[in-house]
């Protein structure tokens, strides 16, 4: 019975539907000639996604010029969290304390500046300071001493959400000076005037450049990262790939850009987040410091026999986790304009589930800034277009959960389907 | 051929099986007589881990092409729960115990002797001395798995495969990580089951082992079958097997040397480190050693000697606790204190195991080179991409890694390809002194040529090298001075010309009770 040739065998199993002349490789798609990687740009692909589906429900409401401003102001301060928190992730930990970080460097802002008068700039780099300090004692505990993050920052939570209510007791403390006001709630000067956009009517000239500016900017950086990455032989993606990214991005910074011109220039925060993007993207990317944060998530053994300083990187990721809580904290308050004993709570949730929801990988060593982002900004188009359209809050509720859920199942389908995972 | 004059227990045939962009096995077949033993050889990356896993269900039906028949039946796994229902058990490359839990445990692993949900921990134990006894495991079945040495964890493997009822064992460089006696014992046991009628698949880089216990070879190159080897008769020789994996003949195992040797390098003396888990135990007591500039110096030692944990020890205190001794840098004593600060004195230590201590195995090969080395590729805090990726592609060529490019992820690589990443990723700090932790286990011949040709250049280079092995040979070929190490002692120093296997086996047994 077992007596087949190869040839026979091979023909008479059909085991394989994939051409026997082209290796199939998992996770990926064509498109008209196209080949995307499916993890990578995934995340990307589900929120453009979820902007049409969203855009339709709500009859194109989502991308109106109020709208997109409302959305950016009023998510800032998880996006900044989400920036702090994916650098910790990549590294194999956790931080549930953000949100109560968020309440305490609130407060203690509040305080300084309408309790005692200082003058805000002083009393902005005395809050950050003191958010730093946080992030000192909890990166003390876990990288020093040895405790898991998860129980660090887990009383952590407790602790600080204490020493709030101890110093606020069961009011808020208000109102901020105009400075942090603007800087959370307000907008760029129209430095230029307006122009005419046509049927689009007035935009403010000093944005428009600005936005130009970012589009140029971004498309001149990622030319000559492909074309130096193409010069030393590293694969790069083909040039239509590459078009049709730089042509999505400069569309969505231009689309942006025009909408928050119409309405009433760049949100201050919006500045800042792209400005923190920019900077944390080029850390983890490009510095030796990024890299040893991957690093120490990929393979912990390792990177300690590599001769990284395990301890002091560590230590630092937190200490910047609880500077960057005390910006959210500043920025929150002030768009309140007031610090409330509950401020931030379940921030943290949110924080988290950005970054996972942007492709961080539970077991550390995987994750971008862009991605956090994405995820964040996933979140919050679902809040936004569900309150909108009207849905109650618990449903709003369903659906980011079930959003985590599938993303990151996504995310463990395909690495199986690749074949790391066994 | 009909089944009357050859019964064959399994035939693969026409087997391929790609992944993205590496196409591991083309058209491969596979038959296995039955009661055999049959070695599977190859280079490096030649696919005889993937063959094995298609074979064991891990890569399932469906991921590959070409047919498997087992016992006259055909197979289409599904997964490894098929595969041993069917009699298939496949003992991985990287063993699969968990160290925390017993010995009788982990034999019953996934397996448990239960009643009802509840575990018979009568049952389990001694079931567990019973299979322990066939594989010639003298332990408590209570013991922790991490308390035993690599040896004897290979056996609780293979006792943990027949309480499946195994019928066809397949062993992935089952002897890698072993020393030459726990080595023959694990051969003498693989021969024991074929008297009871188990077909055994042995991929070894170990062609002497194969040499002495194969009744068959099959020889892999680049994916494909090249020939299979009946070793009746005895006339198959190793150099016959090389050909075959090569492509051509390799006359000679080690590149000739004249070492040019200069001051010393790295002195360490009294050198005494306590073990971290087990109280007051010396792992290492009072051993003292000289390196010199253009020397390779090998270190000797049965498996639990402690010749990783002296060098551990040295590497900045990786290892152990309350450590003492002196280290000497070119002469000056020196405080090691932490693993940057061996770097920083010139030191590096290429790990033995690599999962663990040696590779980000989700990363790919460009930053795993430059791990270690990172300093030396940035300024001001920027890594110098551009420069990254011509040092790590230069490794790729010269270190001949078989991989696509070096943005290849290691965790895909073969063991052997991914040891040459460990090497490289050492060899960009610019060590003075490069301690070598098994650095040709899990290679093939030629790539262990290879290696021992870099060995030589980096010698020439005027560096202090000592290297760690199991394989004496290895050393006598290698080394132009040889260390023994004898429970955590140095009992010996023996310049090459005055070296043979018997020597050193004396001296690394010395203390203990020699066998008439
Ligand atoms: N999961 C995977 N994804 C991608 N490529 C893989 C994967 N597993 C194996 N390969 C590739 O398939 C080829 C064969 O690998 P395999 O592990 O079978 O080699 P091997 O003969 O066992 O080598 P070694 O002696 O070094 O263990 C290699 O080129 C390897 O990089
Ligand atoms: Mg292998």
């Amino acid at each position: 019975m077992s007596s087949i040739t190869p040839a026979e065998a091979a023909a008479g199993t059909g085991a394989g539907a994939g051409e026997p002349g082209e290796p199939r490789r998992p996770g990926r798609v064509s498109l008209g000639g196209l080949s995307l990687n499916l993890r990578s740009s995934g995340i990307y692909i589900a929120f453009a996604l979820i902007i049409a589906l969203f855009s339709v429900l709500t009859d194109g409401a989502l991308l109106q010029p109020q709208n997109i401003s409302n959305i950016i102001v009023q998510n800032s301060y998880v996006l900044i969290l989400a920036i702090g928190m994916i650098l910790i992730i990549i590294a194999g930990h956790i931080d549930l304390s953000v949100g109560s970080v968020v309440a305490v460097t609130g407060a203690l802002a509040a305080v300084l500046m309408v309790d005692m008068g200082l003058p805000w700039p002083a009393a902005l780099a005395v809050t950050l300071v003191a958010g730093g300090l946080v992030g000192a004692w909890q990166g003390f505990w876990i990288a020093y001493f040895g405790i898991p993050a998860f129980i660090v920052t887990l009383a952590g939570m407790l602790l600080f959400r204490a020493l709030t209510l101890t110093v606020l007791g069961n009011q808020g403390i208000g109102p901020f000076p105009d400075a942090v006001r603007t800087l959370a709630n307000g907008f760029t000067d129209g430095y230029l005037g307006n122009v005419g956009l046509g049927p689009l009517g007035g935009a403010d000239l000093f944005s428009l450049l600005v936005g130009l500016l970012a589009v140029a900017g971004m498309v001149a950086a990622q030319w000559r990262t492909r074309r130096s990455r193409a010069g030393y032989g590293q694969a790069v993606d083909p040039v239509p790939l590459f078009a049709l990214r730089m042509t999505a991005g400069a569309a969505l910074i231009l689309f942006l850009v025009v909408q928050l011109a119409r309405f009433k220039n760049l949100p201050w925060v919006l500045v800042l987040l792209a400005a923190l993007v920019l900077g944390y993207s080029l850390l983890a990317g490009r510095t030796v410091f990024g890299r040893r944060i991957y690093a120490i998530g990929g393979n912990l053994h390792a990177a300690v026999m590599s001769g990284i300083k395990v301890k002091q990187v560590v230590f630092w990721i937190f200490v910047n986790m609880g500077v960057l809580s005390a910006v959210a904290g500043v920025i929150f308050a002030g768009r309140l304009n007031q610090a409330g004993p509950t401020a931030g709570s379940s921030f943290e949730l949110d924080a988290i589930a950005a970054a996972f929801i942007g492709g961080a990988a539970v077991q550390g060593g995987v994750g971008k800034v862009a991605g956090a982002i994405t995820g964040g900004l996933i979140m919050a188009v679902i809040n936004n277009g569900m309150s909108l359209i009207g849905s109650p809050s618990e449903r709003v509720m369903l659906v980011k959960g079930a959003v985590l859920l599938a993303a990151v199942a996504f995310d463990v389908w395909t690495k199986r389907r690749a074949g790391t995972a066994r | 051929m009909t089944d009357q004059t050859t019964d064959h227990i399994l035939r693969m045939s026409g087997i391929t099986k790609t992944f993205p962009g590496v196409r591991a096995l083309q058209d491969v077949t596979l038959s296995v007589r039955r009661g055999e033993i049959h070695a599977i050889c190859g280079e490096n990356g030649a696919g005889k881990s993937t063959l094995m896993k298609v074979l064991s269900g891990v890569h399932p039906h469906g991921d590959y092409e070409g047919e498997i028949v087992f016992d006259g039946a055909r197979c289409e796994f599904g997964g490894i729960r098929d595969s041993e229902r069917a009699g298939i058990v496949i003992i991985h490359q990287e063993l699969a115990l968990s160290p925390q839990l017993s010995i009788a445990e982990n034999i019953f692993l996934g397996n448990e002797r239960s009643r009802r949900g509840i575990i018979d921990w009568n049952r389990t134990n001694h079931e567990a001395a019973e299979l322990m006894r066939r594989v010639g495991l003298r332990e408590n079945p209570v013991t922790p798995v991490a308390d035993i040495g690599v040896g004897k964890q290979q056996l609780v493997e293979i006792a943990k495969a027949l309480s499946k009822r195994v019928r066809l064992l397949i062993l992935d460089e089952p002897t890698a990580a072993l020393n030459d006696e726990d080595s023959a014992h694990l051969l003498d046991l693989l021969r024991g089951l074929r008297q009871e009628g188990i077909t055994c698949v042995i991929i070894s880089h170990k062609l002497n082992e194969v040499t002495a216990v194969a009744d068959s070879v099959t020889v892999l190159r680049d994916g494909r079958t090249i020939e299979t080897l009946d070793m009746a008769g005895g006339h198959v020789t190793e150099d016959r097997i090389i050909a075959g994996m090569v492509g051509r003949a390799l006359d000679n195992r080690f590149p000739p040397h004249e070492p040019s040797i200069g001051e010393e390098a790295l002195r360490i003396e009294d050198w005494t480190v306590h073990s971290p888990t087990q109280p007051g135990r010396k792992v290492v007591d009072g051993a003292s050693l000289t390196l010199r500039r253009g020397e390779i110096v090998g270190l000797a030692g049965l498996m639990g000697a402690g010749r990783t944990e002296l060098a551990m020890s040295v590497f900045g205190r990786a290892y152990g606790t309350d450590i003492s001794g002196r280290i000497f840098k070119d002469g000056r004593p020196v405080r090691i204190r932490t693993v940057r600060d061996a770097i920083e004195h010139g030191l590096a230590y290429a790990t033995e195991d690599r999962k663990r201590y040696g590779l980000n195995l989700i990363d790919d090969i460009r930053r795993n080179v430059s791990a270690a080395g990172l300093a030396g590729l940035a300024r001001r805090g920027w890594v110098d991409e551009r420069e990254e990726y011509r040092v790590a592609e230069g490794y790729r060529r010269s270190m001949n890694i078989k991989a696509p490019g070096v943005s290849s992820v290691v965790g895909k690589l073969s063991g052997g390809n991914q040891q040459k990443v460990v090497l490289s990723k050492w060899i960009l700090t610019e060590p003075d002194v490069l301690i070598l932790d098994e650095p040709t286990r899990g290679i093939d011949v030629g790539a262990k040529y290879e290696i021992y040709t870099i060995i030589n250049r980096l010698a020439d280079q005027g560096r202090a090298i000592l290297v760690i092995s199991s394989e004496l040979p290895e050393l006598l070929g290698l080394c132009d001075r040889i260390y023994t190490l004898c429970e955590g002692r140095i009992t010996g120093e023996v310049p090459r010309r005055e070296a043979t296997q018997e020597r050193l086996m004396h001296l690394m047994t010395k203390g203990q009770e020699q066998p008439s």
